[in-house]
């Protein structure tokens, strides 16, 4: 233990590994709190998936690796996805969960063909764009930390900027819009902030995952308050937290990937809270059901009117 | 056989069978909870790997048929716990059990067949390699065998349950009524979305199963209104790709699965363009109609309205119309043109006159 703490704040690998992997705990957790309040969970399924196109035209096109150039094609393909579902949503009769199914699986079908395509060119330069399925924190280097915290700290800073304004679209965007805020934009630049996230996360937990980190920090943060504020600072620290153990998790075994370990430890935390979080978790409802009879609620209320009625001089 | 034609028959058949199904799915709304099934089998599979000590196509069904049943059963039980939107349960639950499924794979079976890649994109290419045997009789390649059976076990799932699924899929509430379980209904289907997930899967790997499932049947939805003619249509769409994608394949050397799916990627988006009914060039063009024959009809009602009075003259100026109706120079001149085509205006000098048609046309207006 003592070992591991000390390889934390020494060990290279480990240190940028437990970095990132925290940094887009953070991101995503506090994005996902709005993605999953407007009920969007899903779209960062498939703005992750649509980002693979991207990196292999970004690859194809500039014929260099470096994460910026990749992470830039990453994120104008799925912006590009966004403003599809968006259009198809709004303008035919195929409703949200298709459109999300088809972008999704288009762009990944399309990004699956680019990328055996450049695999099959003996180029050999080509290796390595599929880390991106899964992610590979352990390749990360100190320049795609910083990298990484300079793009998640503007996403940050704009929401603290514009925590207002994206609250209110959040709760009552018809209150919003009554107001002369242009929730048009609004929301667009949210849905921009979300792709940051997933860009962040393509090289950590790869495509495949990224839904997990928009939405369960935020389910899981949800769980023990009512207030927004709270929420969201929870919700980073939930995410970083499980992007901090899934990470230790991983290096401390052999040949155990990180991204399915980070998966792994917020789940955890996300049922935790689901199940004994105070107030909302489901295990004191089971509880309280339990201690007072199957019908508890129905007596409580009984119990009430009849009180109510004797105060009112009915009886 | 060719190895080409096998890899095109494997297609074909996935395609139908997904196809098949996936009209289902895309009216129901259950696209996303489609692309959790074909994720979460993922530890189903390893399950089953591991209980028949190696490949077993019985054992893989059954695992992987149990773990989208799981899968299902898991969301809905989060859902109603009232804690979690529909969306993020899914979102939370398929991850989960992807992960699961990729940790078992690198923790026990690094050294095994059963890649990530594999899953990922499958490997059609190898199709015609896999050959079945029963006792010791070559019957030629396994894929088609288990498609074949999945196609026909599909169509005939949704021949013989035609009504039921067509009466639970559109009014719920009606087929319970009548004594048809929808609970019932919505778990058949889901079964065999895993059964059929699984054998797909094999061939394309796990997000183009959903593909296959989601975009032929979004097509067909935008083409036609009639249940019959979507499924068929949507079977076309899914073989067509299967057919075209082979030898868009072979062109750029690439993933077979990738280019079938690019290729249903583009029917989709030429049905979306063109559609007759609900494409978006025909609902652009139907806007631009409306928008202009509204502002006809304003044209008209505003003459009607000054004619015969004393400001005539300078209410019913062509250049005072701009300023009246807020109109851009080159919109008034396209509305004047239409007006003047359909004969309900006629113009002197600057000022416009109504014409019998379009004194008619303007009380009808008012009438409405």
């Amino acid at each position: 233990m003592i070992q591991l703490l000390y390889d934390l704040v020494f060990n290279y690998t480990l240190r940028n590994v437990a970095l990132g992997s925290a940094l887009l705990g953070i991101v995503s957790g506090v994005l996902g709190c709005f993605a999953v309040l407007r009920r969007q969970g899903l779209l960062g399924d498939a703005l992750a998936h649509a980002a693979l196109p991207g990196i292999c035209i970004a690859f194809l096109l500039t014929g260099s690796k470096s994460p910026i150039v990749l992470l830039i094609g990453a994120g104008i393909a799925s912006w590009l996805g966004t403003l599809l579902i968006l259009r198809i949503v709004n303008d035919t009769r195929i409703s949200e969960d298709s459109a999300l199914g088809v972008v999704l699986s288009v762009f990944f079908g399309f990004g699956i063909m680019l990328l055996t395509f450049i695999a099959k060119r003996n180029d050999a330069n080509q290796a390595g764009l599929d880390k991106f399925l899964f992610g590979q924190a352990a390749a990360l280097v100190a320049s795609d930390v910083a990298l990484m915290a300079l793009l998640g700290g503007v996403a940050l800073l704009i929401v603290v900027l514009l925590y207002k304004e994206f609250k209110l679209l959040t709760f009552d965007p018809g209150f919003a819009l009554s107001l002369g805020y242009n929730t048009r934009q609004l929301s667009v630049l949210l849905t921009s902030l979300i792709v940051v996230a997933v860009v962040i996360g393509l090289q950590t937990v790869g495509v495949v995952l990224m839904a997990a980190m928009l939405i369960g920090p935020a389910v899981a943060a949800r769980q023990w308050t009512n207030r927004f504020s709270t929420m969201i600072i929870l919700a980073g620290v939930f995410g970083a937290l499980s992007g901090l153990s899934g990470a230790l998790l991983s290096v401390t075994q052999t040949r155990i990937p990180t991204g399915p370990m980070v998966i792994l430890s917020m789940t955890a935390i996300t049922f935790i809270s689901i199940i004994f979080a105070p107030n909302r978790g489901i295990f004191w409802d089971w509880l309280r059901r339990k201690r007072h009879g199957k019908n508890y609620l129905q007596k409580a209320m009984n119990e009430w009117d009849t009180q109510r009625a004797a105060k009112e001089g009915r009886l | 056989m060719s190895s080409g034609v096998v890899i095109i028959l494997t297609g074909v058949l996935v395609a139908s069978a997904c196809a098949v199904l996936g009209c289902f799915l895309v009216l129901r709304k259950m696209a996303m909870l489609t692309d959790a099934i074909s994720h979460a089998i993922l530890p189903g599979i390893v399950a089953a790997y591991f209980f028949a000590h190696g490949p077993n196509i019985l054992a893989g069904f059954l695992g992987a048929a149990i773990a989208g049943l799981i899968t299902v059963v898991l969301i809905e039980t989060l859902q109603n716990t009232r804690r979690v939107g529909n969306e993020s349960a899914i979102g939370i639950i398929f991850p989960a059990m992807f992960a699961l499924g990729t940790f078992l794979v690198s923790k026990f079976f690094a050294n095994v067949h059963l890649d990530t890649d594999a899953i990922l994109y499958g490997n059609i290419e190898f199709s015609s390699l896999d050959v079945l045997f029963i006792n010791g009789v070559n019957l030629g390649p396994q894929s088609l065998w288990i498609m074949g059976a999945l196609c026909i076990i599909n169509f005939s799932f949704v021949i013989i349950f035609y009504k039921e699924l067509k009466l639970a899929t559109f009014d719920p509430g009606l087929a319970a009524t009548l004594g048809f379980s929808p609970v019932l209904i919505h778990y058949a289907l889901m079964s065999i979305v895993s059964v059929t997930t699984v054998g797909a899967f094999t061939a394309v790997g796990a997000i183009l199963v959903v593909a296959l499932m989601i975009v032929p049947a979004a097509t067909a939805y935008l083409l036609t209104d009639r249940l019959p003619r979507m499924i068929m249509l949507s079977v076309l769409v899914g073989s067509l790709s299967a057919f075209l994608g082979y030898w868009l394949a072979m062109l750029l050397d690439a993933s077979i699965a990738g280019a079938m799916v690019s290729v249903a990627g583009v029917l989709f988006g030429l049905a979306l363009l063109f559609s007759p009914s609900h494409g978006l060039v025909a609902r652009w063009l139907r806007v631009e109609e409306q928008r202009n024959r509204f502002a006809s009809e304003m044209l008209v009602v505003h003459l009607l309205n000054h004619e015969g009075s004393p400001e005539f003259a300078s209410e019913n100026n062509i250049h005072h119309l701009r300023q009246e109706l807020r109109w851009s120079d080159e919109f008034t001149k396209r509305v004047l043109r239409r007006a003047h085509n359909e004969g309900l205006i006629q113009q002197r000098q600057d000022i416009l006159e109504l014409t019998e048609t379009g004194r008619q046309r303007a009380q009808l207006v008012i009438a409405r």
